[in-house]
């Protein structure tokens, strides 16, 4: 029997799925970052200040536009479908600025990336910049990491349900402030804000308030670095966009390896020790909850905390900072490899990031160009397709044509309709009592389009085929030196003619 | 089942699977995930009870906020009714040329009076009002009971050659040739003569022919000269527009057994701001007259 046990094979195999050993979802640990301070922390203070301002005060700045514009600075008009944005004025058919604005954002973000690492996500992120701004209330009612470790260990107490309440009920301004101030750009913002509080703004603006009020709340207070992990694509598409001369906040081991919380007994042990003690300073003040001493991580946003964390401890000890510091990966080797290596300009200036800044700008000056150059007056013609063509009593041919003139200056302005070619033809307007003829006189509101039905009427002996090109010209009736003046070819139809044999 | 293995830098089991080197982790999801989703299914259970979802042999259950489309569109409708009201009542009050002279009312009578064109009229006159055979254009300048706003408009109200309403358009043409009144020959005269009232080659002689028996059989209605009369509705035979006739044959056709088409009174079935915005909309077409002073 026992030559039988003997002959079978034991297997080394765990079972790796029994419920005991594995589950299918990870929980989230809480993370307690520690109050950093230093260079890069009072950077991330003042780009707070920064964006939070531009955030908050925008849409209350006024730009004097005339009577017949609205004079927010900044307004999202949905209602009539316009945009402004301080001198410019965007009609919803130039909606490829805003495009423009967009293809230069996602280039620069790529010129960002490639040159300093995850810059947006460090420091200028709306996940990252509120979720800093949650942490200073949780810090103030709470305590610093210690004590907050502490609280939510305790058990649940009077004064553990008050600080709650109070933290919650601070968090809960805050993010009605971040969802009421995001309305203020679709409207002009004094006026909604009357309407807010006196319950007579439509209802969108409640329930876009609200619903702000519940991603910022979430997101900011309870989510973190859930957000940046996995709900944000972004880590893996910068994480794409970064090479060996990107700046990312690296830890180096080359110098601080192996570490050592007791230096001085292993020194004299004659143990080689590096310079990192051991004191997971970097660890306590990650809003991430990494250890950047494991290398880059998909979870690292680049706040640069652990490097000012780092830096006081080395401080502290005596030994030069920069132990974990912004390095690329091509120093960070030439370190490693025992050679000198110093961050130069060649880390910024390299074809990929000359690319990307050639890219970026030679569409901001095309964008800009167009936009100093672009029209304040458009036409568009339509012609009548049901019918092509009517034939009078007469004999003579008439087309219908449905015109569109588009003043896009902030006064009114009269227009000359002219016809240019087609010799013989005249045309008339509807609502218009005029003799038929070759121009028409159309005035426009400021900013206003104006649709015009124009009858145009031809003897059969002008044309000589079934379709004839023409062109509708509208000029300005001012002969300044602003004289705006457009051109729309078009075609006449008419009917075949008759074969003559 | 392949054994699981751990990736040894991230310490994260591998799915075990393995393509060209390539192993996949098999990260656990995060947990709030699954509570989203349970969340999803509490959602769902709750919108079934809410809303109207289960079918049923006819119709769904209903759900308790007793939502519906067809009322939500219904008062769509109604609001939209709502808001045209004032421009309604303005069409209702103003005379024809009032609203024509009103460029605001103006642009609202003919999208409204396109509207109801489409609906009630484009069946025979085509969806662009060009007609067809039979069916007169009402783009053209050329009109059988005249074009000015209230001439339209009368016959909007009235129709043509519709018995059922007294004061319809009526224009009876006699059967020439069915009823013997002319014989064969007098009507290819005469057929002759229309051709050359519309500047039309025709046999030289027959219209010498033809001008006695016009004179006394057609001019009453059509005109001396063929230049048609509105108050009868007696069509104009001198220009380059015909509603049934292209040649010969189809005038002699025309003169034997006349074709007369039948157009409903609208006053019995739309109310009367619809009927204002048709004649506004049709008199918009191009070919509106002005009312002789």
């Amino acid at each position: 029997m026992i030559g039988i046990i003997n002959t079978v094979e034991t297997i080394d195999a765990v079972p790796h799925n029994s419920a005991a050993r594995r589950s299918l979802y990870a929980a989230r640990v809480k993370i307690h970052p520690k109050r950093g301070a230093g260079y890069f922390r009072n950077l991330k203070w003042l780009v707070m200040a920064v964006t939070l301002g531009i955030y908050y005060i925008t849409p209350w700045l006024r730009w004097d536009r005339g009577a017949y514009a609205p004079d927010q600075a900044v307004l999202v008009d949905l209602a009539h479908r316009r945009f402004y944005f301080f001198f410019i004025e965007i009609w919803p058919q130039e909606f490829y600025y805003v495009a423009g604005l967009l293809i230069m954002a996602g280039i620069g973000l790529f010129l960002v990336t490639s040159t300093v690492g995850r810059a947006w996500c460090g420091y200028t992120c709306p996940q990252t910049v509120w979720t800093d701004l949650f942490l200073v209330v949780e810090r103030w009612v709470e305590g610093d990491r210690n004590a907050r470790i502490k609280l939510d260990a305790a058990p649940w107490s009077l004064r553990k349900l008050w600080k709650r309440i109070v933290k919650n009920i601070l968090w809960l301004f805050i993010a009605v402030g971040t969802g009421g101030a995001w309305i203020f750009y679709f409207a002009d913002a004094p006026t909604l804000a009357h309407q807010f509080f006196t319950f007579q703004a439509p209802v969108v603006a409640y329930a876009t308030v609200a619903l702000l009020t519940a991603t910022t709340f979430v997101f900011a207070g309870y989510l973190r670095e859930q957000v940046c992990t996995y709900m944000c694509p972004w880590p893996r598409i910068q994480a794409a966009m970064l090479d060996e001369d990107s700046l990312v906040v690296t830890y180096n081991d080359w110098r601080g390896e192996p570490r050592s919380r007791h230096q001085k007994k292993a020194e004299v042990a004659g143990e080689k020790v590096g310079d990192c003690v051991d004191c997971n300073a970097c660890v306590a003040v990650c809003p991430a909850g990494i250890d950047i001493r494991d290398g880059q991580q998909l979870e690292c946003i680049t706040c640069a905390l652990c490097i000012d964390a780092c830096g006081s401890v080395m401080e502290k000890v005596g030994k030069p900072r920069g132990l974990i510091s912004y390095s690329t990966l091509r120093t960070y080797d030439a370190h490693k490899a025992g050679r000198p290596a110093v961050i130069g300009w060649r880390s910024f200036l390299r074809p990929r990031t000359f690319i990307y800044s050639v890219a970026w700008l030679a569409i901001g000056l095309v964008m800009l160009f167009a936009l100093l150059q672009r029209d304040r007056l458009d036409i568009t013609v339509l012609n009548d397709r049901n019918p092509l063509f009517v034939q009078l009593s007469d004999g003579s041919i008439r087309n219908g044509f449905t015109i569109k003139i588009l003043n896009m200056e902030q006064q009114p302005r009269s227009f000359i309709l002219s016809l240019d070619g087609m010799p013989g033809a005249l045309m008339t307007m509807t609502g218009v009592d005029k003799e038929p003829a070759r121009d028409l006189n159309i005035d426009v509101e400021a900013d206003k389009l104006r649709a015009v039905k124009v009858y145009v009427t031809v003897a059969p002996q002008s044309i000589s085929s079934e379709q004839t090109p023409f062109t509708f010209k509208v000029a300005e009736k001012s002969t300044g030196d602003g004289q705006e003046t457009r051109n729309h070819p078009t075609i006449f139809h008419s009917p075949a003619k008759e074969k003559t044999p | 089942m392949a054994l699981r293995k751990k990736d040894e830098i991230s310490g994260t089991e591998t799915t075990g699977h393995e393509w060209d080197g390539i192993t996949e982790l098999d990260t656990p999801m995060p947990r709030w995930w699954l509570w989203t989703y349970y969340a999803c299914i509490a959602f769902a259970l709750g919108y079934v009870i809410a809303y109207p979802a289960w079918p049923l042999v006819r119709g769904a259950t209903p759900g308790l906020l007793g939502y519906s489309s067809r009322v939500e569109l219904l008062k769509e409708v109604d609001t939209a009714h709502a808001a045209q009201s004032a421009q309604l009542d303005k069409v209702k009050a103003l005379s024809l040329e009032d609203i024509r002279k009103d460029a605001d009312l103006l642009q609202f009578a003919v999208a409204g009076g396109r509207a109801a064109f489409r609906i009630n009229c484009s069946q025979c006159h085509g969806s662009g009002a060009a007609g067809g055979k039979g069916y007169p254009n009402l783009n053209d300048d050329d009109w059988l009971w005249g074009g000015t706003l209230d001439q339209i408009h009368t016959t909007v109200q009235h129709g043509v050659r519709y018995i059922a309403d007294p004061e319809t358009r009526q224009s009876p043409m006699p059967a020439f040739g069915a009823d013997a009144i002319l014989n064969p020959e007098q009507i290819d005269d005469v057929a002759d003569y229309v051709l050359k009232l519309s500047g039309q080659a025709s046999d030289p002689d027959a219209p010498l022919r033809g001008a006695t028996v016009y004179a006394e059989n057609c001019a009453a209605c059509h005109g001396d000269a063929g230049e048609g009369k509105q108050e009868f509705g007696g069509p104009r035979l001198t220009d380059a527009i015909t509603l049934y006739v292209s040649d010969k044959a189809s005038i002699v056709a025309q003169i034997n057994k006349p074709r007369q088409g039948v157009m409903p009174a609208w006053s019995s079935r739309l109310d009367e701001a619809t009927i204002k915005q048709l004649a506004v909309y049709v008199h918009s077409l191009g070919g509106g007259e002005m009312p002789v002073p």
